[in-house]
C-alpha cells in the first residue's frame, strides 16, 4: 500500500515543473502544455484523497477540472492562431502589444 | 507490487515532465506529454479510479493533444531560434523556493479528514462509473450544467477568434 503522501509528493513536483516551464519558456504553446500538466498534477491530488478519504466527490471534480482544460485549449489555440496571423511569431518576448 | 508501480509510474511522468519543460522542439514536447498523459492514466488505475483514466486517455490524449498538434503543425514552428527566455535564472530561483517550501510543508502536515461512505468495497459491488455517475447527477447536477455552460462558451469563443472576417465586421476595418 503506498502512502498518500507519495501521492502527494507526486502531484506537488509536477506542478512545480508546470510553473518552472510557464516562467522559463518562450514558446506560447509549450506554455499552454506546462498549464496542463498543473492540471494533470490537481487532478493526481483530487483522485489520491478521493481515494484515501472514500469520497467519491474528488473524482467528479476531475471531471470538472478536465472540463475546464479542454474550453481553456480550445481558447488558447484561438488565440495562438490569431495572433500568428496578426503578428507571425508565438514567441512571448516579442509580443508586448499591451505593455505600456 | 502496487509500490513498484507507483515507482513506475511516477519516474515516468517525472521524466517525461522534465522533457516537456526543457526539450526546443514543441512537437517533441506534446509527445512527451504524451507519454505522460498514459502514466498519469496508469495511476489513476493505481487508485481504483478506472473511470477517471479511460477518460484521462480519451480527453487528454485523445482530444485535447491532437488540437495541440494541429496547431504546431498548422503554425509551421521551426523549433531552431532560443527556447528559453531572460527569466532562466529568475524561473529557476522561484522554482528552487517553491521546492524547498514544499518538501517543509509536506514534512509538517497530517494527512487526515473526514473518512467519507464511499469505501473501497463499497465502489466494487456497482463499479467506479456507476457511483462517479450517482454523485454528478445527483449531489453536483448544479455544477455540471455550468461545466456545460463553460463549454458552450469555450466553443462558441473559438469559433469567433479564428473565423476570419467575424471582428473586423464588428470592429471596423483594422488593416
Amino acid at each position: 500500500m503506498v502512502p498518500l503522501s507519495y501521492y502527494i509528493t507526486l502531484s506537488s513536483i509536477l506542478f512545480l515543473l508546470g510553473v518552472i516551464g510557464v516562467l522559463v519558456r518562450r514558446n506560447i504553446v509549450i506554455i499552454l502544455l506546462s498549464v496542463e500538466m498543473m492540471l494533470n498534477a490537481t487532478n493526481i491530488n483530487f483522485v489520491a484523497f478521493s481515494h484515501y478519504f472514500h469520497n467519491i466527490a474528488g473524482q467528479v471534480f476531475v471531471f470538472f477540472v478536465l472540463a475546464v482544460a479542454a474550453a481553456e485549449v480550445v481558447i488558447g489555440l484561438a488565440i495562438i492562431i490569431a495572433l500568428y496571423k496578426n503578428h507571425h511569431t508565438i514567441n512571448v518576448d516579442e509580443i508586448n502589444l499591451m505593455k505600456w | 507490487m502496487t509500490l513498484v508501480l507507483f515507482s513506475y509510474f511516477a519516474a515516468v511522468i517525472l521524466i517525461s515532465g522534465i522533457l516537456v519543460v526543457t526539450l526546443a522542439n514543441p512537437v517533441h514536447g506534446v509527445l512527451s506529454l504524451l507519454v505522460m498523459f498514459f502514466h498519469v492514466a496508469g495511476i489513476y488505475v493505481l487508485l481504483n479510479a478506472e473511470f477517471i483514466a479511460i477518460v484521462q486517455i480519451l480527453v487528454y490524449a485523445g482530444a485535447i493533444l491532437v488540437l495541440y498538434l494541429f496547431v504546431v503543425m498548422l503554425l509551421n514552428l521551426s523549433g531552431q531560434e532560443k527556447s528559453h527566455n531572460r527569466q532562466y535564472l529568475f524561473g529557476s530561483f522561484i522554482g528552487v523556493t517553491m521546492f524547498v517550501e514544499l518538501i517543509i510543508f509536506l514534512n509538517r502536515s497530517i494527512f487526515s479528514g473526514t473518512i467519507g461512505p464511499d469505501t473501497v468495497e463499497k465502489i466494487k459491488t456497482t463499479g467506479d462509473t456507476q457511483a462517479i455517475g450517482e454523485s454528478l447527477f445527483t449531489t453536483y447536477l448544479w455544477p455540471f450544467e455550468v461545466a456545460s455552460l463553460i463549454l458552450l462558451v469555450a466553443m462558441i469563443g473559438a469559433i469567433v477568434l479564428s473565423k476570419n472576417g467575424i471582428l473586423r465586421d464588428t470592429w471596423g476595418d483594422k488593416k
